[in-house]
């Protein structure tokens, strides 16, 4: 099964400052850790939001925003995808980020098609072939 | 829908394997080791849900195993008398290790032992499972449709074969240790095709072992970073699994590749496997058979439409794939790209070729080719008599009926 872990650094991601050098170190021992129980299947960094944009719609109209958004606690950071046996692995590896205070991983998993019922497969099947 | 017991046993299986490695290397023996690892998550099950998951589990775990160890050696030398001389011994057993001996090696070491050739196939198959992909007896048993107490008797038997030919911890040098990582290699795309083909049981289930072996593969190339073959080998799974969401149709029935939808392909696992052949490129003089492979493999990865295959490149990679691993089941694949590349007329040549040669006598896909080729000229009539040999020939009953409904279409 697949995972994703997604890392809401909350509000000092935001200030553009890139992490201290500790903080990096932790991480890139952490990373490392996955890739050599050979779990890792990818993992980026995210900018800051001021970089991004938000596509919405709003009354059948297609709206674009520029970053930065306000929310700075509900915005994404980075994110790992997994490869693991259970939903236990995968909170064990969750459980194992170098996590500061107000930081969180939110761990969520990624739909295959064998989840889909038979019927919605069938369905994805032509719209696929188009 | 977590359990004190299912999160400590999910610790457990990410730490066994270095675990059993370390404690092997510790008491030099496998079995011993196992049991050791099993103790220690035993305690770690009466202890973590009161005192809380300790912050190195991994440490934990060792240090409980180890001091496991003492007391069991001490048990067994106090019923011998000999209490005195062992604990001589005990301030150095568990010191620190040598700082140049790392863990990693000790993982690498546990590979090459699980898959050593005193060991069946079987064996090793199962040992390596056990012992590294951290799978359960059970569900070796149920991956490989065997009764559970035969993979069990061949994991005791596997231990004991190993502590009785005094098999060494270690990481043999040069042309041996090739040999030795061709063995884990050979285990590990075993178990990976055994995955990949899987037509009958849980399919489901045994598709799971297309993921333990890559996982295995992924581990062994950070163990062995500098071994193109390995790299070979992992880009290769990479690339095969990729299509496996477009491999069965509704129904299960089986989706050649040039017909597979390629929008169902996992261009995750696409990109994973074109960065590992790259590497495996990048470090080998001579290609071995698992990079040579997995560069034909890339070539229908990178191709957007089945029409836009490098036929010739891939005709080119099965004659250097035929000279590394010499196989008339090699050149027919030769026969089947040099017919995309060149027209059927080419690719007949080569199979008619190995028809006089009677290495594929019985083979169905011998007469397939041949009726599919023979079909492309126009040659109806004896394309319809291949086609209905290649039928009778086959086992599989879906490929029977779209053989003979081909045969059919021949008029």
């Amino acid at each position: 099964m697949r995972f994703m872990m997604l890392m809401y650094p909350g509000a000092k991601a935001e200030t553009g400052h890139p992490p201290d050098a500790k903080i990096v170190a932790a991480m890139m021992k952490y990373n490392e850790e996955l890739a050599k129980a050979g779990v890792l299947l990818a993992l980026d960094g995210l900018h800051a939001s001021a970089k991004g944009a938000r596509i919405t719609v709003r009354g059948g109209k297609r709206d674009v925003v520029d970053g930065p958004f306000t929310e700075a606690k509900e915005l994404v950071g980075g994110y790992w995808m997994i490869q693991v046996k259970s939903r236990d692995e995968a909170i064990a590896w969750a459980s194992r980020i170098p996590l500061g205070e107000d930081e969180m991983v939110e761990l969520r998993q990624v739909y295959e098609l064998t989840d889909f019922p038979p019927d919605v497969q069938q369905l994805a099947e032509p719209l696929a072939r188009r | 829908m977590t359990t004190a017991r299912g999160a400590i046993e999910a610790v457990y299986r990410i730490e066994a394997p270095r675990l059993i490695a370390g404690l092997t290397r510790f008491v030099r023996d496998v079995g011993l080791a196992e049991e050791l690892a099993q103790d220690a998550l035993v305690i770690a099950l009466e202890r973590w849900p009161r005192d809380g998951v300790p912050d190195n589990p991994g440490a934990w775990l060792m240090t409980t195993a180890k001091h496991r160890a003492i007391d069991r050696a001490r048990r067994a030398k106090l019923a011998v008398r000999k209490h005195e001389e062992l604990a001589a011994d005990l301030p150095d057993a568990i010191e620190p290790r040598d700082p140049d001996d790392d863990v990693g090696d000790d993982l690498l070491r546990l590979m090459l032992v699980a898959c050593h050739p005193v060991l069946s196939t079987e064996a090793r198959v199962a040992l390596t499972l056990r012992l590294l992909g951290g799978l359960t007896t059970e569900e070796i048993a149920r991956a490989f449709l065997v009764p559970e107490p035969t993979i069990a008797q061949r994991i005791v038997r596997a231990k004991r074969t190993l502590a009785e030919a005094k098999v060494p911890f270690e990481v043999p040098r040069g042309a041996d240790r090739f040999a030795r990582i061709a063995s884990v290699l050979e285990v590990i795309y075993l178990v990976f095709n055994e995955g990949y083909t899987a037509t009958s049981g849980d399919a489901w289930l045994r598709r799971e072992l297309c993921d333990d072996a890559l996982r295995l593969g992924r581990i062994l190339a950070e163990l062995a970073p500098g071994e193109a073959e390995v790299h070979g080998l992992v880009a290769l799974m990479e690339l095969q699994a990729s299509r496996l969401p477009a491999r069965l149709g509704p129904g299960g029935e089986p989706i050649l590749l040039l017909e597979q939808n390629r929008a169902r392909w996992d261009h995750l696992l696409i990109q994973r496997g074109l960065i590992s052949l790259a590497r495996a490129e990048s470090i080998a003089v001579g290609r071995g058979r698992y990079a040579i492979e997995a560069a034909i493999a890339a070539c229908h990865a990178r191709a957007r439409t089945a029409e836009a295959t490098e036929w010739p490149r891939i005709a080119a990679l099965y004659a250097s794939l035929a000279m590394v691993v010499p196989s008339p089941v090699v050149e027919l694949n030769r026969a089947v790209a040099l017919g995309m590349a060149l027209g059927p007329a080419a690719g007949l040549e080569v199979v008619d070729q190995l028809v006089e040669s009677h290495a594929l006598d019985g083979y169905h896909l011998l007469p397939a080719v041949r009726g599919d080729l023979l079909v492309k000229l126009g040659r109806l009539a004896e394309a319809k008599l291949e086609l209905e040999r290649a039928a009778a020939l086959t086992r599989n009953a879906r490929e029977r009926d779209l053989l003979l409904a081909r045969a059919a279409a021949c008029g």
